[in-house]
């Protein structure tokens, strides 16, 4: 099908018959938008409503999974904006359909759509996304070049790479290594993140550290969410003078509070010195 | 008129870094004609800078606590959590209605937690027996109520309040102790079941 260049200028407030009066949607709402095929917007927004708000029901499943599939929605860089969204919604959601579904889209020929995939796959936590995502790995660094004309790679590494970080995949360790010296410093630091889950060596969380004090704000913060996420207790400190806001210092701490406190022994009646040490470091952002 | 120049260079500061620089030689001059400049900057929307202007506010201490009050933005929610942060550390109970409302009802988080934590560590020495005793209630009251705000943060912020007011007040310590307890076993977070179970040992 051709890509209709005035799908996205409908950004009509009529709901139609499938909404209510008031704004709120319901459930059903939600799913008859998304089946529909008139208004790609409405059916956009779907998609990531039932997401939102973590509609598992059968019918919901299935109109996303048939979402996956569309051919109708086209961007003008000749994506799939729909497809992306129900890959999102997907990753929120639990039936043993969206698995499969996603791997299949592991292939997609829109890059979004890919990476979209790639981090719902993370969420859903199954080994069996192993191989096919270490599959993407294949070429190494040598393969992963910017694509020209488009503001990205030719597969999305961060999203792969993360992603085999948390399945616990210590079969793409040597797959992931090489990553550490990619040009592109959010690939570089995925490769250290996953690293430091694979292998719990200290080398890659001094990697984060490290990125801590990285001159763009945006990677400042990224490597806040990244050492909370994997919970990289010599941190601290680093964590807590870095430049960047209290509120996201806050969040990396607490992260790495609950690290600490899963690793105690659940009858110690006395907290250990390593939480103690981070509840005063957050005492001292309030 | 000593600190003329260096308000200058804060005004005249054309990047974040040399802005935080001049924002650091200022405060480090501990002269209260800089106050109504180092509040300006809490409205910067510049962390570094932020940080080095509360620490000069703090330093100079109860002095600056007018102008705080006078000036705190009603519209920059950045600007009025460093505000009360200062506030906070300060501790001048002249901050008492402002810390209380901002505690109870700011519509930013970061407001809210930055306000809960100062309402336990006012300076008491600065009040008669009576006042320390109305101030007390109400503090006592509100951070009771902030205990159940939706945001973790905020009620790590009000456990640290009560952990500090529980110490200085005895007439609530056991009703304090008691709460303490209930977050200790039934908040939802672990960071704050754990920050409750710390206030309450020894």
């Amino acid at each position: 099908m051709l890509p209709n260049p005035d799908s996205k200028a409908t950004t009509s407030s009529s709901v139609g018959e499938n909404s209510s009066d008031d704004g709120v949607m319901s459930v059903a709402d939600a799913i008859a938008n998304l089946q529909q095929t008139a208004d790609t917007s409405l059916r956009y927004y779907a998609a990531w409503w039932l997401g939102k708000f973590r509609v598992s029901t059968p019918e919901a499943i299935a109109a996303l999974l048939t979402a996956l599939e569309d051919e109708s929605d086209r961007a003008p860089d000749g994506g799939y904006p729909l497809r992306r969204n129900a890959a999102r919604a997907l990753g929120k959601l639990d039936d043993p359909r969206i698995v499969p579904a996603l791997i299949a889209h592991l292939e997609d020929p829109d890059f979004y759509v890919r990476e979209a995939a790639a981090q719902s796959l993370e969420m859903q936590g199954r080994s069996q996304a192993i191989p096919p995502l270490l599959k993407l790995l294949e070429g190494g660094v040598e393969a992963a070049q910017p694509v020209p004309g488009k503001p990205h790679l030719t597969e999305p590494y961060e999203a792969i790479i993360e992603a085999l970080g948390t399945l616990n995949a210590i079969e793409a360790i040597t797959a992931i290594e090489p990553f550490l010296g990619h040009s592109v410093a959010k690939v570089k630091y995925a490769a250290a993140r996953a690293m430091y889950q694979l292998t719990q060596k200290d080398e890659y969380g001094q990697q984060l550290i490290a990125a801590l004090r990285d001159p763009n704000l945006q990677l400042r913060r990224s490597a806040l969410m990244d050492l909370g996420a994997v919970g990289y207790l010599k941190a601290a400190d680093a964590i807590a003078g870095a430049f960047a806001e209290n509120s996201l210092k806050l969040i990396s701490l607490k992260g790495l509070l609950e690290q600490a406190l899963n690793a105690e022994n659940p009858d110690a009646v006395t907290l250990s010195e390593d939480s103690i040490h981070l509840m005063q470091l957050m005492d001292g952002l309030l | 008129m000593t600190v003329s120049p260096l308000i200058q260079a804060v005004e005249q500061a054309d990047s974040a870094p040399r802005l935080t620089a001049a924002v650091g030689a200022l405060a480090a001059a501990k002269d209260a004609d800089a106050i109504p400049t180092l509040i300006q900057v809490l409205g910067y929307n510049n962390p570094g800078a932020a940080v080095a202007a509360v620490e000069g506010l703090v330093q100079l201490g109860e002095v600056a606590v007018p102008k705080l009050l006078e000036q705190i933005d009603g519209y920059n929610y950045g600007a009025r959590a460093w505000a009360n942060r200062a506030l906070a550390r300060i501790g001048d109970p002249r901050a008492l209605n402002t810390l209380l409302e901002a505690a109870r009802s700011d519509f930013a988080l970061s407001v809210r937690r930055a306000a809960a934590k100062g309402l336990g560590s006012l300076d008491w020495s600065k009040l008669s027996e009576d006042e320390i005793n109305t101030a007390q209630k109400q503090i006592f009251e509100v951070l009771m109520q902030v205990c159940e705000d939706p945001e973790w943060v905020v009620r790590y912020a009000a456990i640290v309040g009560l952990e500090a007011l529980g110490q200085n007040a005895e007439e609530y310590r056991s009703r304090i102790e008691n709460r303490l307890q209930q977050l200790a076993q039934k908040d939802a977070e672990m960071a704050v079941r754990a920050r409750s179970q710390l206030a309450l040992s020894p």
